[in-house]
């Protein structure tokens, strides 16, 4: 694990060092002397090697310093636990959705195969994964914020609002003030962004819990919970679906790590205040110091999230668990 | 030798009555054709501004006309034509990208899944590694390195899809060099390279083609999220995802901006998919099985 997140530093480290586009030279005005430049550089510590720039870099995050954006003269960390909240609430709610739709509509066209329900699935299945989620989100847009406008399509929270955050969690944050206008403004603006980041999520929660309950259901002991005279609802939800969610755990898990990194676009369509937003911007004005910070921390979630998932598939699978 | 004729003939019909496969083959073929002939079917130049005719609708609304029929942008340029020519850089990054990310990923597939162990450790492990970096913003990353153009885009894309070919494949390969026929190969003591080319390589054929399909499908979506952040091919060659931001800007006013881009996208991605989707119901021999059932 910690290998893995060296390694991602390092390509981080390397690839941005030959980015053509000096930001030191982006900062400055235009009649800035050379003299400048180079006193401003060595201010940001880029007129050494890179192996040196690396190792000092490497020196300050084993001590949770991760420099100055050079953009927005703020603190790394702290711009970046500003945004995480926003980004995570998103992804947070895009898997609750898809996760509930998915293993429904899966377990329902397992149950009614063939029937409409079955095609419907197929169908929502093979769209959702040929739609990406920028595309869900236009769509979104185009028929229920412009066509028909139902929702709103921009931001977290309306502009009325000015919510000193708690825990940045804004769905979490009005509950604790007992602000339910708040709330339920918060709410509405989750909507379109989380579903068209779930959608394509639930396209594969589909398949998985399709796939897996095909294979459970021709376990013995299914048979014998129907020999048992059990209703088919009874054996599908509380003895087969058990089951059939040990490889949709694995699949969502990981899914949500490349979802943390994956919301560049909804959140730009959205104009959602998170941490991909942040990255683009960042990589557009050359803010070394910030693409990093933001580089290490998705990978950092990413490697936990792993982590995560195969702990719990250990717990949820007891062939391992006793192995 | 009439049974083995028989049998190909059998295989034909298997793949022309797979509806998806049809259609699949239909989209690619039409997306073939539109990106080869668009210079001579566009009805207009894609970069030919009319000020006078600006943000045009559809020719079966109001206020349009047959000569714009999808319409102009907010430039007066022909919507329709820039479609045909945004195939043509969907193509190229699909058919270029998808090649050479297959070219990286594939031998090294072979590789680890055969020699495993050590080699293994340190494909996987680097794979690994790669696959940690979030593939939307490696790519948006490169593109600020690689700068703007076409084979730019499709180098962005091989470098950071490679891992999906060798990540599947590589399973793959496990599950082959267990079989029999493996062994035999090897105690024959036929050389290594040559069990890898001609015995386990034919055999990860039907998932490569599938893989390949898909992996059109997704750099067809890349190329466009990188265009429409204003990082893939230069500003005078049309392109699907500039389009469609373009078209975002004028969203209130000329949906149909955005919108056929949009189509584009969504019915090359669906095509592409139902392709692969049926080519492995076609391919695939276990599933072969259960339909003879």
């Amino acid at each position: 694990m910690v290998t893995t997140l060296f390694g991602v530093s390092i390509i981080a480290f390397v690839i941005l060092r030959v980015i053509p586009g000096n930001p030191i030279v982006m900062m400055l005005p235009p009649q800035a002397t050379q003299q400048d430049i180079l006193e401003l550089k060595a201010q940001y510590g880029l007129d050494k090697p890179i192996l040196v720039q690396y190792g000092i870099w490497l020196m300050n995050v084993a001590q949770g310093d991760f420099g100055v954006s050079i953009h927005m003269k703020q603190d790394v960390m702290e711009l970046i636990m500003e945004r995480l909240p926003a980004t995570l609430e998103l992804v947070l709610a895009a898997t609750a959705i898809a996760l509930i739709l998915g293993i429904f509509i899966g377990t329902l066209s397992i149950m009614k195969k063939g029937t409409f329900v079955d095609k419907l699935g197929s169908l929502l299945a093979i769209l959702g994964l040929s739609i990406p989620d920028f595309l869900w989100g236009l769509l979104f847009i185009i028929f229920l914020g412009v066509f028909w406008h139902v929702l709103p399509i921009s931001g977290r929270i309306a502009s009325t609002y000015t919510l000193k955050t708690i825990t940045g969690f804004f769905l979490v944050d009005s509950l604790l003030k007992v602000d339910f206008k708040g709330f339920y403004s918060a709410f509405l603006h989750l909507i379109l962004p989380a579903f068209s980041l779930a959608l394509p999520l639930t396209a594969i929660v589909i398949r998985v819990i399709k796939s897996s309950l095909l294979e459970v259901v021709k376990e013995d002991y299914i048979l014998l919970a129907r020999v048992k005279g059990l209703s088919e609802r009874v054996v599908i939800f509380l003895h087969a679906l058990r089951n059939a969610l040990i490889p949709t755990t694995t699949i969502v898990g990981v899914q949500f790590g490349f979802m943390m990194g994956g919301t560049v676009l909804v959140e730009i369509i959205y104009s959602w205040p998170g941490l991909g937003k942040m990255a683009v911007t960042a990589i557009i004005t050359r803010d070394l110091p910030l693409i990093q910070g933001v580089v290490l921390v998705l990978a950092f979630i990413f490697v936990i999230v792993n982590l995560i998932v195969d702990l719990l598939y250990t717990f949820m699978n007891p062939k391992i668990r006793y192995g | 030798m009439a049974g083995r004729k028989k049998e190909r003939f059998v295989q034909i019909k298997r793949f022309l009555t797979n509806g998806k496969v049809l259609f699949g083959s239909i989209v690619l073929l039409l997306l073939v054709f539109t990106s080869i002939t668009a210079p001579f079917i566009a009805p207009h130049d894609p970069n030919e501004q009319d000020i006078t005719a600006t943000k045009r609708p559809p020719f079966w609304m109001g206020g349009g006309d047959s000569n714009h029929i999808l319409g102009t942008d907010s430039l007066g340029r022909d919507v329709f034509s820039r479609l045909l020519y945004g195939s043509r850089v969907a193509m190229f990054v699909a058919v270029v990208g998808t090649f050479f990310a297959g070219l990286i990923g594939v031998p090294l597939a072979l590789l680890a899944g055969f020699y495993r162990g050590a080699v293994d450790n340190l494909i996987s492990r680097f794979v690994d590694i790669w696959i940690s970096f979030p593939p939307i913003l490696l790519s948006i990353v490169l593109m600020a390195v690689l700068g703007t153009g076409l084979t730019k885009v499709a180098l962005a894309i091989i470098l950071v899809d490679w891992t999906r070919f060798c990540r599947v494949i590589r399973g793959e390969v496990f599950n082959i060099t267990e079989k029999d026929f493996i062994l035999a190969a090897k105690a024959i003591a036929l050389s290594n390279l040559r069990i890898i080319v001609k015995e386990v390589f034919p055999n990860i054929v039907p998932l490569l083609i599938v893989l390949v399909t898909l992996e059109m499908g997704i750099a067809i979506i890349v190329e466009a999220i990188l265009s429409f952040v204003g990082l893939s091919v230069e500003a005078s060659i049309p392109a699907w995802g500039q389009m469609i931001a373009l078209g975002r800007l004028y969203i209130h006013q000329a949906w149909w901006i955005m919108v056929f881009p949009m189509m584009c996208i969504i019915i090359s991605v669906f095509g592409l998919n139902l392709l692969g989707d049926g080519l492995r119901e076609v391919l695939d021999p276990r599933l072969k099985v259960i339909e003879m059932k």
